[in-house]
């Protein structure tokens, strides 16, 4: 038995700041002072504690540890392992999991709320008798064994559940159209191809809690009669690939994947599908041309997946997050959902709060909440006093939000009103030393190196844009570009075959909106005189 | 003279896969360090797929390359949250250290420099990655500092 467990978050931005090296220094000291027996180090996923360096937490005194380096390792093992005294130097005072030792129902970090995360950080991931001790699988239990597929779909429908890839579509009704169809074949793909910059959310449920996806996609499965899963991850997330491939070995040990599961007639595997760096694989066609071995261009929508999709077949394509949430429903029932959020958007939602921030990370918040409480409460305010610029929600082709909406009850209605949305979670803060100018054009050299190629109003409004804004930028620029900046814009937004075309003028309308003036005060006066007679 | 065969043997092993040509790539270019024209030639006909769906593929992809790379493969990420923290006075300073643009790989085959975009990393933005491990909180020293390592590393194993 053992006297203490060391949680040690090992997820990719812990190990990004040398969290395996402080691991294997504390498994050599805790052996050198001949505790290996009475102390057990536990890998976890994200313990939601970011920027502040490898992250320890000792059990069962609750106390957290940041900044820990292979140096002050053998501090802890000494004072506080064995001699129980705390290394306050190192301890983490503001640490959210305080209250995370009542474990039975999503626990609340301030005013964060935990559904979707509720094991991140709490269990090991890499156990999936951790998951089960923490009701894992017990859904699906009950689902297979007391329910029909059709209770299943209706709870989801009932439920709201909208997808939390970014378009916010119903769940229940996507999972409809495919249950509806007749084919001896149809598929559910788990879209973990996250490239929306800022986002890393479903790279930490995977990371963090990666038998909820299995559980989820089984649970699809069964609602609309699929008997093969795909996870489509991308290729750069090394970490999600093999925690997610391990836990699918695990589930197919322990019955839980495979031929007949729980001794029914329902039978379900899933298989993992690396990308190949794409940001249009994360269009939900792009991504099933991935599959097929293709060039990952987006196809045209209608048919749609739902009724013809991976190799012609029926499938649903939901987000990981989207996933991760069917277990709850189906445990909790659908009222809990809605009792969570607001009436137009149930549930919680998982936020990456990036940039310009002093507590950056992953943060999962009931809908409705506002954008002063994400920043200036849970993130802690904008570094070195600066002032807030502006924030862009729903990643790099998300709407822009000012100061004028601080106070905005951040839902799908309102937001929809400003013309933004939720979209990937990502909220990225800027604060007021950065040229809003020079900001878009970053944007825009992202959407230029990754437009597909596919249809010209995107491949070459995207280059042509990018040109214009470097031309601002560098001084060259006449009043006329701004208009024309604008009216490309417009156009792609109309014109351009998929999501991706179609999304990449939003955040460059929304700055010329709220920010034209800073435009003009970059144009090259000498030549302003110039454009007035063109 | 690369031993063509090997290709082969890689599409052998996905014989119980469902269009596994991305799989295949992955595992030539691993095999052979980059996708030559040969290379492809030879997939094609292994797999029966036409060779110009072949170097669709190869081109469409940030992580296959037709063109032979440095050892290292230094990938910076240029995006939004990397970028109000930063990373462009990162990317320069390497760009200086290396004495290469990106695309570009350094005379002595040690380092190639590319973009990337958004590694998810971005509570400890700015961040890059060298082959497969990921750098975080970087600083233009920082970054030089790491690099240095691995030129330290690389002097020492010729």
């Amino acid at each position: 038995m053992h006297r203490i467990h060391i949680l040690i978050a090992m997820d990719s931005h812990t190990l990004a700041q040398g969290a395996r090296a402080v691991k294997d220094a504390l498994l050599k000291d805790l052996s050198l002072a001949g505790l290996s027996d009475e102390v057990k180090v536990v890998e976890t996923g994200s313990l939601g504690i970011y920027k502040k360096g490898v992250v320890l937490v000792v059990f069962p005194d609750n106390i957290y540890y940041t900044g820990v380096t292979v140096e002050n390792v053998a501090e802890i093992v000494s004072e506080h392992i064995v001699k129980g005294r705390i290394v306050e130097k190192l301890k983490y005072s503001k640490a959210p999991g305080t209250e995370v030792k009542v474990q039975e129902k999503a626990p609340r970090f301030g005013k964060q709320l935990r559904v979707v995360l509720r094991n991140a950080g709490i269990i090991d991931p890499e156990s999936i008798e951790e998951y089960i001790a923490h009701n894992g699988y017990e859904a699906l239990g009950v689902a297979l064994t007391e329910k029909k597929p059709n209770d299943i779909l209706e709870q989801v429908k009932a439920s709201d559940l909208q997808g939390r890839g970014g378009a916010f579509f119903p769940t229940g009704v996507k999972w409809g159209f495919a249950a509806r169809e007749k084919a001896e074949q149809k598929y559910i793909i788990c879209n973990a191809d996250e490239g929306e910059p800022g986002t890393f959310k479903d790279r930490l449920i995977l990371e963090g809690d990666p038998h909820a996806i299995i559980e989820g996609m089984a649970l699809a499965g069964y609602a609309v009669g699929a008997s093969k899963g795909f996870i489509y991850i991308r290729g750069e997330y090394h970490m999600s690939i093999a925690r997610i491939n391990r836990s699918i070995e695990q589930a197919r040990e322990n019955g839980l994947l495979g031929e007949k599961i729980f001794d029914t007639d329902f039978s379900f595997d899933i298989e993992v599908r690396e990308g190949a760096g794409a940001y249009i694989c994360g269009e939900e066609t792009a991504l099933i041309e991935s599959i097929e071995g293709k060039r990952g261009e987006p196809r045209d929508k209608p048919p749609f997946p739902p009724s013809e999709g991976l190799w012609g077949k029926p499938t649903i394509v939901n987000n990981v997050e989207t996933l991760a949430n069917i277990p709850q429903i189906i445990l909790n029932g659908p009222e809990w959902l809605q009792k969570l959020g607001t009436e137009a958007s149930p549930g919680t939602k998982v936020f990456t709060l990036v940039g310009n921030i002093n507590n950056p990370g992953l943060i999962e918040v009931p809908m409705g909440i506002t954008l002063r409480e994400i920043i200036y409460d849970i993130g802690e305010g904008i570094p070195q006093g600066n002032g807030f610029l502006l924030a862009q929600l729903g990643g790099t082709t998300g709407g822009i939000l000012t100061a004028e909406q601080l106070d905005l009850p951040l839902d799908t209605d309102n937001l929809r009103k400003i013309g933004a949305g939720l979209g990937s979670g990502a909220l990225l803060v800027v604060d007021d030393t950065h040229n809003v100018v020079e900001v878009v054009k970053n944007f825009v050299e992202f959407f230029n190196h990754e437009s597909c190629g596919k249809c010209t109003l995107c491949r070459e409004g995207t280059g042509r844009l990018y040109e214009l804004l470097d031309k601002l930028v560098s001084g060259q620029g006449v009043l006329k570009d701004v208009d024309l900046i604008e009216r490309l814009a417009k156009t792609m937004m109309t014109g351009a075959f998929c999501g991706l075309g179609q999304a990449a003028p939003v955040p460059i309308l929304g700055c010329l909106k709220y920010f034209r003036q800073e435009f003009e005060k970059m144009v090259n006066t000498e030549q302003k005189s110039v454009s007035a007679v063109v | 003279m690369q031993d063509l065969k090997k290709v082969d043997d890689i599409a052998k092993k996905y014989a119980e896969m469902n269009t596994p040509l991305i799989y295949i790539l992955k595992d030539v270019q691993k095999e052979f360090g980059y996708l030559s024209q040969p290379i492809l030639t030879q997939v094609a006909q292994v797999t029966d797929i036409p060779l110009s769906e072949i170097y669709g593929v190869a081109t469409f992809y940030s992580l296959f390359t037709t063109k032979p790379k440095g050892k290292h493969i230094v990938r910076c990420c240029n995006n939004a949250p990397c970028f109000v923290n930063g990373s462009k006075e990162v990317l320069e300073k390497i760009k200086e250290y290396l004495g290469i643009d990106t695309g570009e790989t350094t005379e002595d085959a040690l380092f190639t420099l590319e973009f990337t975009s958004c590694l998810g990393l971005c509570a400890v933005a700015p961040v890059m990655m060298v082959d497969d491990e990921v750098y975080g909180n970087l600083t233009p020293e920082k970054a030089v500092a790491i690099l240095k390592d691995y030129k330290m590393k690389g002097s020492s194993n010729a």
